[in-house]
């Protein structure tokens, strides 16, 4: 028996196969955005296991350190040291901040860890881990920054000492990892103009400026010029201990907010992304229902196109069921090659958005079984229409 | 029942076909969860590891002199500025002496006229001298006339009497003279006392020295104690040290160091630890050390410069090392990730001194010869399937 959906193809297939591939386009521009939905998701997640925590403290009725700002004094960690429970504390300073390096200035994420501590980016892809305790840097490959560059983070420069890749914010930004004191002093210092001036500003001060007692204005001015700030501290805990377990004595006794990480990641999935996912949700939803219907369509006026040739087929005596197999097969065919080269094209193209896509195997085959759903049904109209054709039309029309 | 021919339609769609299909082989391969991590490799190497401590310290003087008065008082000179070299002895300041010149002159005047007493009580003495003698000579003679009854014995009383007179008052003229001359010498005290508080008024310099404050202009009051300048002993300059106290063990006097000066940086001075100071800084735990220069640089740094200085401690023997960037924490514990053949095992090991270039000492766990994973593309597991590349950046690391 001769295939008549592949006679029929072969009869055009150049109109087929560009068919196929536009609206494999219009399906990889789907998957793309399912990808970019995605990539934010994880981003927040990628954040979370880069931080190497088991738990997080923070100030109290806070969000932080990511959805809200927190700050704690940096010897809280000793305390929380000796709690139950916790293997290793370590402080840790975020701030999104302008990087510069030459003309060109990059937005990042400045995270101040202590070497060897939680908090350390996990893996490098080249150059080493931080050894000294000041003025050097690791940054992601994302900032595209290179060994052994010199970077400046607010007044101070940093040798670029190591790359790592794929440790980013909650908001995509590439992250640069820099020993602690100096991520202290990054928050907290102001420029040089805004020092001079809350200088002069404490010296007008007639309570601080007194002609009576020397020193008293150079004391006022070093306490101002203090941070003995953190933002969080993480703590990674002993093996066989749940983390509430650990994180509610902390709670307790030492009267500071303490996240396990699936809190965390209900804040950042839930609080801190929720808007834009959502906007990126909508409108994967009306592009997959656009996407449909214009698969819908073009099957359609794919069959109508072909309306005189059926009538024949009819004329002839061909079977209503081959006919209609012939239409759904070719629905199917179209359906394929616009599946292949949709994932081809998202795949391609994913590496070059600024910020992550990342194109799951389990949205890839969600993808797949819509696309032949939506053929499937598109051919039902398509079918419906050929089996309503009156064979005389071969002849008149 | 034949098959399609086999046209140059056929031929086309085919490859066209197989095209797609081999690219989506390849996407499905490349971008899945199947796609091999790529990781870079080393061999563990028995080196022997010259560990450094890094600190940063600002330059400041060992011996600073702040030079003030030692009452209160209105400044009326000050003969230096900031900048001027000056040598021991020499005046800088002067704080205005309100009275205390009309009180020396008035000292000067009761000295005169204390001596002008003194004049006049010798004069006393002698004319109590001549009264005494000629009351002696006479007291002498009515004796003898008494005892040839030439006198009445009242008579001779009398004159007796005057001679008693007569050496009272000598004594007295004489007790008069001293308390006159003790006078004088209250009053030269007094005198050279006030004199010692004029001069003390004229500040001067201890040692030989620069300037490096004005504090007060002339007309100011400064109270006791309050420095009018500042002197420093250029010589005596040093660098104020913070390590980090996690990483300062073996910190110790007399180790040669490197100091960068913040204004010379592609510029490496010698120097050498004077001292590790026995207190710490608890706040910041940092220990401290004063590190000196081995020969007194050229330009003077500003006193306050920041100063980058590096510690070399002495070579370890060797022992096998692995990049730092190979070191991994996994479940709590510090190891590294082995490869055998294809597989992978994650080594817990015990690490030992590290150099700032990243090299670690493994005291247990590893032996030379064993190839671990050093960069890798992601965060890699025990099922993870990798593929051995050269860099994972483009260029060598």
């Amino acid at each position: 028996m001769i295939s008549l959906a592949g006679r029929d193809i072969l009869h055009a297939w150049g109109k087929f196969v560009f068919t196929g591939v536009g609206l494999g386009l219009l399906i990889g521009v789907t998957l793309t955005m399912a990808g970019v939905y995605r990539g934010m998701v994880d981003d927040a997640k990628v954040l979370l296991s880069n931080s190497g925590a088991d738990l997080w403290v923070v100030q109290k009725d806070t969000l932080g350190p990511y959805a809200e700002s927190s700050s704690l004094y940096d010897d809280t960690y000793r305390g929380i040291l000796g709690m139950p429970g916790v293997a290793r504390a370590a402080n840790v300073t975020y701030l999104t901040t302008q990087v510069r390096h030459g003309d060109r200035d990059v937005r990042a994420m400045v995270v101040g860890i202590l070497p060897n501590g939680p908090g350390e980016p996990g893996y490098l892809v080249a150059g080493r881990q931080i050894t000294r305790s000041h003025y050097e840097a690791v940054a992601d490959i994302a900032t595209k920054f290179k060994l052994g560059e010199r970077i400046q983070i607010r007044r101070n420069r940093y040798t670029v000492v190591g790359l790592t890749r794929r440790m980013v914010s909650s908001s995509g930004d590439p992250m640069v990892f820099i020993p602690l004191k100096d991520a202290q002093e990054a928050q907290f210092l102001k420029d040089n103009d805004a020092i001079i001036n809350q200088r002069g500003r404490t010296a007008a001060n007639p309570a601080f400026n007194r002609p009576g007692v020397p020193g008293l204005l150079d004391a006022v001015i070093a306490s101002q010029s203090g941070n003995p700030f953190v933002n969080a501290v993480l703590v990674q805990i002993k093996p066989g201990f749940t983390a509430e377990e650990v994180a509610d004595p902390i709670r307790r006794w030492k009267r500071l907010q303490v996240y396990t990480r699936a809190q965390m990641e209900e804040i950042l999935v839930a609080k801190l992304i929720a808007t834009s996912s959502k906007q990126i949700g909508m409108f994967l939803v009306i592009l997959a229902i656009v996407s449909a219907a214009i698969v819908a369509f073009i099957i359609y006026t794919l069959t109508l196109g072909k309306i005189r040739e059926i009538a024949v087929l009819k004329l002839i005596g061909t079977r209503n069921r081959t006919i209609s197999s012939m239409i759904l097969q070719q629905a199917l065919g179209l359906g394929v090659i616009g599946f292949v080269v949709g994932k081809i094209s998202a795949t391609f193209w994913a590496p070059m958005f600024p910020k992550y896509v990342l194109l799951e195997p389990g949205d890839a085959a969600r993808g797949f079984i819509a696309t032949m759903v939506i053929c499937a049904l598109a051919s039902v109209l398509a079918i419906r229409a050929a089996l309503k054709v009156d064979p005389a039309e071969a002849i008149g029309g | 029942m034949k098959r399609f021919p086999a046209s140059r339609r056929t031929i086309s769609l085919v490859a066209v076909l197989a095209l797609l299909a081999a690219a989506f082989g390849y996407v499905a391969l490349r971008s899945g969860p199947f796609t091999p991590i790529p990781v870079t490799v080393t061999t563990v190497e028995s080196k022997a590891i010259a560990p450094s401590l890094f600190g940063i310290g600002t330059v400041e003087a060992r011996y600073t002199y702040r030079i003030g008065p030692t009452v209160a008082g209105r400044v009326k000179l000050v003969h230096v500025n900031v900048g001027d070299m000056v040598e021991a002895g020499q005046q800088v300041a002067e704080v205005d002496p309100v009275d205390l010149d009309d009180r020396i002159a008035s000292q000067e005047a009761s000295l005169k006229r204390a001596q002008s007493s003194v004049l006049a009580a010798e004069a006393q003495v002698r004319d109590g001298a001549a009264r005494k003698t000629y009351a002696e000579t006479q007291a002498r003679r009515y004796d003898e006339l008494q005892q040839k009854q030439f006198v009445s014995e009242e008579a001779d009383e009398a004159k007796r009497q005057e001679h008693q007179i007569a050496l009272a008052n000598f004594d007295a003229a004489n007790a008069n003279l001293n308390a006159a001359r003790q006078d004088i010498a209250r009053l030269r005290a007094d005198r050279d006392g006030l004199i010692q508080q004029r001069a003390n008024l004229r500040l001067v310099a201890p040692v030989n020295g620069l300037v490096v404050a004005r504090d007060a202009e002339p007309g100011t009051t400064v109270v006791a104690g309050q420095a009018i300048v500042e002197i420093i002993d250029p010589t005596s300059l040093w660098v104020n040290v913070r390590f980090d106290q996690s990483r300062a063990f073996g910190l110790r006097a007399d180790l040669s160091t490197t100091i960068v000066l913040r204004s010379q940086a592609h510029k490496t001075i010698s120097g050498h630890v004077a001292r590790v100071e026995p207190r710490a800084d608890a706040v910041t735990e940092e220990t401290l050390a004063k590190v000196v220069f081995d020969q007194t640089p050229e330009h003077l740094p500003p006193l306050g410069e920041l100063a980058e200085v590096t510690v070399a401690l002495p070579e370890l023997a060797a022992a096998p090392a692995v990049p730092n960037a190979a070191i991994k924490h996994l479940d709590g514990k510090t190891g590294v990730w082995v490869i055998e053949g294809d597989a992978l095992t994650f080594v817990p090991v015990r690490v030992g001194a590290s150099d700032l270039d990243g090299r670690v000492q493994i005291l247990e766990g590893l032996k030379v010869g064993d190839r671990v994973v050093v960069y890798s593309r992601r965060d890699i597991n025990a099922h993870s399937r990798i593929k051995i590349v050269d860099s994972l950046t483009g260029n060598k690391p």
